[in-house]
């Protein structure tokens, strides 16, 4: 008989501490069935950043480099650079390269690095108890938007997809989500297209994960389900921003 | 032997290059840009990387990636782009990664100014980040110097799995002296089998300072600690100067030490007999010599270019019936040899 399903080879067997509902959990499958499908396991490296993620190394049978808060593109940059042969990916929630580390994630996908991010949006910070992070939704109630987002005194959700798609360096800029299988589907495309341009020397390649986290949205795992495709995907458009066809740099 | 008419900052960037450092990250900030100039002109000749990082964040935080991959690397900067660092430099502290970091100091707080100055002793001596940890610290007096203890600091560095800093006034960043520009010794790269280099053959490996479960962290700390108390009793390094016969003991470190040795010249051909310790390491620091010295010595000066810093450390250190004296001279002020012979006389004089 054919085993058609199993936990991939790069995915530990393990409890997992992310709240029921929380598709941090997709995210991690996603990518650990990228690097059996690459074969790549012994020669990747996570650089997780801190939020809900940094346990990394929990569930990946992988090296794990645990960087400062919003810092992980820069870690990886100095890594890939002393290992070019390696394949470097960090992880990150909106928080985490949305806020924070704005700065280190431009530079890093406008030198052209040749790694890969992985990022989870969200829409809160979600390991410090929800905060308002830049991605929350016009209008949306969090722990320090009690009353709503408002666009008046915080701004507008941040895109970073988008943003990201507009700089030369970026050979892969995508947004997918996790909320329905049709979804996860595209989304697993999406995370091996990225390692794969990696793979062959590319550039930037980075990954918008629209993300549940019904614990802080104080909703159901359903109602989450529903947010994304409600509210989130309308302000959040799922596509590709950037896709280089071959190395076709200026 | 082969000598070269060098500046500070270009020793000490030729040092990184001989101690085997591949990888320089950072951004510019006066007195120290000779250093990434050099390196941007050189790394890539022996096959090494410069990138000109957005900010001293970046940079740290690229040296990070780079030494977790079990290379040597390091950044430069000066005050406001160190203090920027200093998250990071906690991280790599409690992660057990080793890197050199280099501090041509500026004047402060703030943006300050750029004549020389030892504002910073402070901050790299005890802590800067958070949490409780220590960077091993080297303080360099001479154009030699920063060449020498360059390839000390990686060494050090590689040997604790700990971040080295080395600071500089922009005196001794910014002259030129005669330099011999080779190893004393021959340099060796020890095998760094913690690197994280993908897994092949092996188990995973993680390089890390997060702690949550109860009592880690404290084991954690605990570790390190013994670290610190083994640094603390190989690694002190000083010179002394005339102190068999002294009656006053001046304490100086980098430009103030040199300047030092002068004034206890000229005292000592008036006949008085001051001396000299230069603590070269500054953590650890001469915490054992300082007090066997003061022992005999009563008189203690202690000679800075701020209001009182390395101050607090020999006074922890000296004996308890020592006379302490000091000498500041901050925000890029520098004393001549007659100042500190007028301080030494004043402090003799007194009962
Ligand atoms: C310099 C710094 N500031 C703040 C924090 C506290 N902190 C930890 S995780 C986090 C936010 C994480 O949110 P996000 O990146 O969106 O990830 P999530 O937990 O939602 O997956 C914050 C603010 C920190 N660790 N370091």
């Amino acid at each position: 008989m054919n085993r058609i399903f199993q936990r991939p080879a790069s995915l530990l067997d393990r409890p997992t501490h992310f709240c029921p509902g929380c598709t941090h959990g997709i995210a991690h499958r996603l990518i650990a069935e990228a690097i059996d499908e690459l074969g790549i396991r012994e020669r990747t490296i996570g650089i997780p950043g801190v939020g809900c993620c940094v346990f990394l190394y929990h569930y990946f049978p992988i090296d794990v480099l645990e960087a400062p808060h919003g810092r992980a593109p820069a870690c990886a940059t100095g890594m890939k650079r002393a290992q070019p042969d390696k394949i470097i990916f960090a992880y990150q929630g909106d928080g985490d390269m949305a806020a924070i580390g704005t700065s280190e994630v431009i530079h890093a996908a406008n030198r052209g690095e040749n790694v890969t991010v992985f990022y989870i949006n969200n829409s809160v910070y979600g390991m410090t108890g929800g905060q308002m992070a830049p991605t929350t939704l016009l209008g949306q109630q969090t722990t320090t938007s009690p009353y709503g987002r408002d666009f008046k005194s915080e701004g507008y959700p941040i895109r970073m997809a988008e943003m990201l798609a507009t700089l030369e360096g970026v050979c892969y800029s995508t947004r997918v989500a996790l909320h329905t299988p049709r979804h996860v589907n595209q989304a697993r495309k999406a995370v091996i297209k990225a390692l794969e341009m990696q793979n062959a020397e590319m550039g930037f390649s980075v990954v918008e994960m629209l993300s549940t986290c019904n614990t802080n949205w104080r909703v159901t795992p359903l109602e989450a389900i529903d947010m994304i495709e409600n509210e989130m995907i309308p302000y959040y458009p799922l596509g590709v921003f950037k896709e280089r066809t071959g190395k076709d740099f200026l | 032997m082969d000598r070269r008419l060098t500046k500070g900052n270009i020793a000490l960037a030729e040092g990184a290059i001989q101690a085997h450092c591949r990888y320089y990250f950072g951004y510019p900030i006066t007195p120290q840009n000779d250093i990434p100039e050099y390196l941007s002109r050189n790394l890539p000749k022996v096959g090494g990387v410069f990138i000109p990082a957005e900010s001293e964040i970046a940079s740290i935080n690229m040296v990070m990636g780079a030494a977790a991959s079990g290379k040597r690397a390091m950044t430069s900067s000066s005050g406001p782009g160190i203090s920027l660092m200093q998250e990071a430099l906690s991280y790599m502290a409690g992660s057990d990664i080793p890197c050199v970091v280099v501090n041509i100091m500026r004047s402060g707080p703030g943006l300050g100014g750029i004549a020389p100055t030892q504002g910073d002793y402070s901050q790299a001596v005890h802590g800067g980040g958070h949490g409780d940890y220590h960077s091993i610290v080297l303080a360099p007096a001479s154009v030699q110097e920063m060449f020498d203890l360059t390839i000390k600091a990686f060494e050090l560095a590689d040997t604790y799995r700990n971040p080295a800093m080395i600071i500089a006034d922009a005196m001794i960043g910014q002259f030129q002296e005669p330099c011999r520009l080779t190893p004393r010794e021959p340099v060796v790269v020890p095998d760094k089998p913690w690197a994280l280099t993908g897994c092949k053959g092996r188990a995973p490996q993680l390089l890390k300072s997060l702690y949550l479960a109860d009592g880690e962290q404290e084991a954690h700390n605990l570790v390190m600690k013994q670290k610190y108390d083994i640094i603390r009793d190989r690694e002190v390094m000083y010179e002394t100067r005339h102190l068999e016969d002294a009656e006053l003991m001046i304490v100086a470190f980098g430009t103030p030490a040199r300047i030092a040795k002068t004034a206890i010249e000229n005292l000592r051909a008036r006949g008085i007999r001051a001396g000299l310790l230069r603590p070269i390491s500054l953590f650890p620091f001469p915490v054992h010599q300082v007090h066997d010295f003061s022992i005999r010595i009563k008189k203690i000066l202690v000679v800075e270019m701020n209001t009182g810093q390395m101050l607090r450390d020999v006074q922890i250190s000296a004996h308890r019936d020592s006379r302490i004296f000091f000498y500041g001279r901050p925000g890029g002020g520098v004393p001549y040899p007659d100042d500190i012979e007028a301080q030494v006389v004043a402090a003799l004089e007194e009962a």
